[in-house]
């Protein structure tokens, strides 16, 4: 556990006094506090290419009137640093008149264990299995001409402040193991990545020799991609396959559903509560709680345990993703859904593991259906236009359908649709839902987060796919 | 206040002797302090301000051959002390790698020239407030803007770069950044677009209500959209979108892609990549640019590098490591290109909207569609159809897809250049690419 106090001149009664006397007459904000360690290390080219250790330590200050967010940081943590960023918020909130709300739900649930990943794990072993990577992959295929693995390890501890003194606190571990292999055959060039990760130790990741199990999928994928053909261009039938696919929902639902859009109406979303927006058998939830996974947390950011929220109910839109200052303004509660990157960012409302939940087809039911169509397995990243609704996600592992049969692998494509609309579109939904093996880092207004996805496979009826071929 | 270079210094050669004491045979350390304040306006009122002042160090410790990487934010001395002994412990054990080297000492810069990217103007919040005030004023003057949003950003920043070859230098550079995002609604649709200004001097920056009224404009125009057809078609890049073109390039070229045998460029010296009217150029020393710089991140003089001459690949982007890969010398690259753009083209704005019949004008992409190792490109777009050199309607939900070794060879360019960022291209025409829509 860190203790902020132990290297300044700062003590825990001056900072209780400086935060309850700035926020005295705000309608909400708090001090926050963090110290994160992490660690990345590299192997590529054949050789350990970098390793970085990285320490931070800082401040975020934040003082709510109304609608306005004052924000000050630093990351000198002493009385003077404090007290002059006490005076910046002040400055900005100049005639307020606010009450601040002290209500803040509590948990003694813990989601994952106060370990310190990089410590857990000797650097010697660390490098011990990237070059294991590196000889497995390309011992194992000829083809092979570039082999990339990396770890990145973290360990971040926050505290929380609030006015009158009340503190919360939290341990985040988080780690991620990442193999990319380039292939190289009769002239083409193609890779195939793949990662693991969530936030328990670097082994309970990597047992029973699982790093060749992540080896093997990055160079299938690879190698599927060696064999591919153009992609069709135009409006067709879709399969999308379970897990990591569920980025489709994150960008095409998800970020509409975020509190702030909704607020300030600029969300395709917003005046649609209550209304079906899916086809029945669509459910879907935004669940901060799941152990030891990326985007679960035992708080968030502002302190608020997470829950699992729901987002659609058999088609119908249900509810949004809520952070203090946004509900307080909508006249809700939080939802647990408050983020920031780190202490330099202001928080906003994110998601945690946005889960479509299983209904009860089968993925052969829904290719055996499709005359022409796709069907798509694995993604890189997508974006989305929360106003107009369009959303993207670019496949890294598709295949034609013809006949109801899986034809030829395709080369990557952009897929584009319409949020609001997408998931009317959805006319089965199958009984395997699987999360994603923990990748994923989520970006908004310039600040990343880890994120988890999830969903069964699904047939969407009409989508278009941004192939060259016509 | 900005710390100053005497303060950079000072921490900067503590942590150069800590590391040559504790058996490092080089090193190398970045200091850096940088302060910027915000404030941000929503539909004509305050919505946020925020301050941040920050400090950073990183540090690379070598031994012989073998190096390692630390960075912190902390800059305490008994802090510096622990993770320099860290760094150094890390890089004992990790592996040799032949190609680990500071930069030849003939290689650094030597001369500091003034480009003038720091003004010391401050731009007072309540200013800030001022003009963002003007800025939305104009944004909202149409009833179909439903929301605007604005931010004004000032930024200083300082640093010092020192190694234990002897290089010690760094410079202030200041930043005023003015952006504004609009939405618009009509019975069929909501659009948002947006537009923005960023300047090393205050003076410099746009008028607050053209920023706005560019801003309203550009979303007004978007709404009640259509789809279309899938086909080939050629199409316009706007300014905004046409710079990217020049960053995927950028990518491609990277020392590190080309000897990790990444890239679609790879041994395309001395080779056609464009069309042979098209010319790239990196130039360092544009005074006030925003990409402009003395010397890159290691310490490396950057001098102006033609890339492209009359389409044909002259240079690569090359930093110290991957030059040594490839039996390079750096060429001031690593941290990448300065202010790149392409030469103007022969053919004016207007001109270039009549050479088809009939073309899709992209203002918008989204996705994340490039692969540079294929060249593979595909993003989700928005943009207008033109026919007869004229503004038809809005499109969207549509996809554009080719490969960057066939849309490299066919752009045409306009001759609209303008510096306003640190990477500038005219407005492009390339011809026959597949648009998949309905």
């Amino acid at each position: 556990m860190s203790n902020f106090f132990n290297k300044s001149d700062l003590t825990r009664q001056d900072t209780d006094k400086i935060v309850s006397e700035t926020l005295k007459n705000c309608d909400d904000g708090e001090l926050y506090l963090e110290e994160s360690k992490s660690e990345s290390i590299l192997l590529d080219d054949n050789k350990i290419k970098s390793s970085n250790y990285s320490s931070d330590l800082g401040f975020g200050f934040r003082a709510i009137s109304d609608e306005v967010v004052a924000y000050s940081y630093s990351n000198e943590i002493s009385k003077d640093s404090l007290k002059s960023s006490s005076e910046n918020l002040k400055s900005t909130l100049k005639s307020i008149k606010g009450t601040y709300n002290h209500e803040i739900p509590k948990t003694n649930k813990k989601l994952y264990e106060d370990i310190n990943p990089i410590e857990q794990k000797t650097l010697k072993s660390k490098l011990e299995i990237l070059n294991k990577v590196n000889d497995f992959l390309r011992k194992k295929d000829g083809s092979v001409k570039q082999v990339t693995a990396s770890f990145a390890g973290e360990q971040k501890s926050i505290e929380i402040i609030r006015s009158g003194g009340e503190v919360i606190t939290d341990v985040r571990p988080l780690i991620r193991f990442n193999v990319s292999v380039m292939l190289e055959k009769n002239g083409r060039k193609e890779t195939g990545v793949y990662g693991i990760g969530g936030r328990q130790s670097y082994d309970d990741y990597l047992k029973n020799d699982n790093w060749k199990n992540v080896c093997e999928e990055a160079l299938r994928i690879a190698s599927v991609n060696l064999e591919s053909k153009p992609a069709p261009a135009g409006e067709m039938k879709v399969v999308l396959g379970p897990g990591w696919p569920a980025i489709l929902i994150h960008e095409a639902i998800g970020h509409g559903l975020e509190g702030d859009f909704n607020r300030k109406k600029t969300s395709a979303f917003h005046n649609l509560m209550g209304q079906k927006v899916a086809s029945e058998g669509v459910t879907i939830v935004d669940d901060g709680t799941i152990d030891n996974r990326r985007g679960s947390l035992t708080i968030d950011d502002e302190g608020t345990p997470t829950e699992r929220t729901v987002l659609i109910e058999k088609g119908i839109l249900k509810g949004f993703m809520q952070d203090r200052h946004n509900a307080r303004l909508m006249n809700t509660k939080s939802t647990g859904s408050g983020r920031r990157e780190n202490y330099r960012h202001i928080v906003l409302p994110r998601m945690r593991n946005t889960m479509m939940l299983s209904g009860n087809q089968t993925q052969d039911e829904m290719i055996k259906s499709v005359d022409k169509g796709i069907f798509a397995v694995s993604f890189g990243g997508g974006q989305v236009d929360i106003t107009s609704g369009k959303f993207v996600f670019n496949c890294t592992e598709a295949y034609e359908i013809n006949n109801g049969k899986i034809g030829s692998p395709i080369k990557g494509a952009t897929l584009i649709g319409d949020g609001p609309s997408i998931l009317k579109e959805v006319s089965m939904v199958g009984n395997d839902m699987m999360m994603d093996p923990g990748i994923g880092t989520c970006g908004k207004a310039g600040q990343g987060v880890p994120v988890g996805v999830a969903q069964p496979s699904i047939l969407i009826d009409k989508m278009t796919v941004g192939g060259t071929k016509l | 206040m900005i710390k100053d270079q005497e303060f950079l210094k000072s921490k900067a050669s503590y942590c150069l002797d800590l590391a040559k004491k504790m058996g490092a045979t080089d090193a190398s350390v970045t200091v850096g302090h940088s302060i910027s304040e915000t404030v941000n306006f929503r539909n004509k009122s305050l919505d946020a301000s925020d301050r941040s002042d920050g400090l950073a160090l990183s540090i690379e410790t070598y031994l012989g051959k073998r190096r390692s990487s630390i960075s912190s934010s902390n800059l305490l001395d008994e802090n510096i002390k622990t993770l320099i002994e860290k760094c150094f412990e890390t890089t004992k054990i990790t592996p040799e790698d032949e190609f680990n080297s500071l930069p030849d000492k003939n290689l650094l810069a030597k001369q500091i020239s003034n480009l003038n990217l720091y003004d010391e103007t401050r731009f007072e919040n309540e200013k800030k407030i001022k003009y963002l005030k003007d800025l939305e004023e104009s944004a909202s003057s149409d009833n179909q803007i439903i929301n605007t949003e604005s931010s004004f950003t000032e930024n200083k920043s300082n640093f010092i770069l020192a190694n234990s070859e002897g290089f010690c230098d760094g410079y202030k550079t200041s930043s005023f950044t003015a952006s504004c995002v609009t939405v618009a609604k009509d019975e069929n649709s909501m659009e948002r677009d947006y537009e923005f200004s960023s300047k090393r001097h205050l003076s410099d920056i746009k008028q607050a209500t053209d920023l706005g009224n560019k801003a309203a404009n550009e979303t007004i125009r978007k709404l009640s959209p259509n789809k279309i057809g899938s086909e080939k078609i050629s199409i316009i890049f706007d300014k905004r979108i046409s710079k990217g073109m020049l960053s995927a390039f950028a990518s491609a070229i990277s020392a590190s892609a080309i000897s990790r045998g990444t890239s679609f460029l790879k041994d395309k010296i001395d080779q056609q990549v464009f069309a042979n009217s098209i010319n790239v150029i990196d130039k360092p020393d544009i005074i006030k640019g925003m990409g402009s710089q003395n010397f890159d991140s290691e310490g490396v003089n950057s001098n102006t590098l033609q890339l492209i001459e009359n389409g044909i690949l002259k240079n690569y982007l090359v930093d110290t490591y991957n030059g040594k890969k490839l039996n390079l010398k750096s060429n001031g690259r690593s941290g990448g290109t300065t202010n790149l753009y392409f030469e103007n083209g022969n053919i004016s704005y207007k001109d270039l909207l009549k050479k088809n019949s009939r073309c899709l004008y992209i203002t918008e992409t989204i996705g994340h569609g490039s692969n540079l190792v294929t060249g593979d490109y595909s993003v989700g777009a928005t943009g207008f159809l033109v026919e007869n050199g004229e503004f038809k309607y809005p499109v969207n939900e549509i996809t554009i897809a080719g490969n960057f070794k066939d849309m490299f060879k066919n752009i045409i360019l306009a001759n609209d250049l303008e510096f306003e960022y640190s990477i500038n291209s005219p407005t492009m025409m390339i011809e026959g690419m597949t648009v998949a829509g309905k």
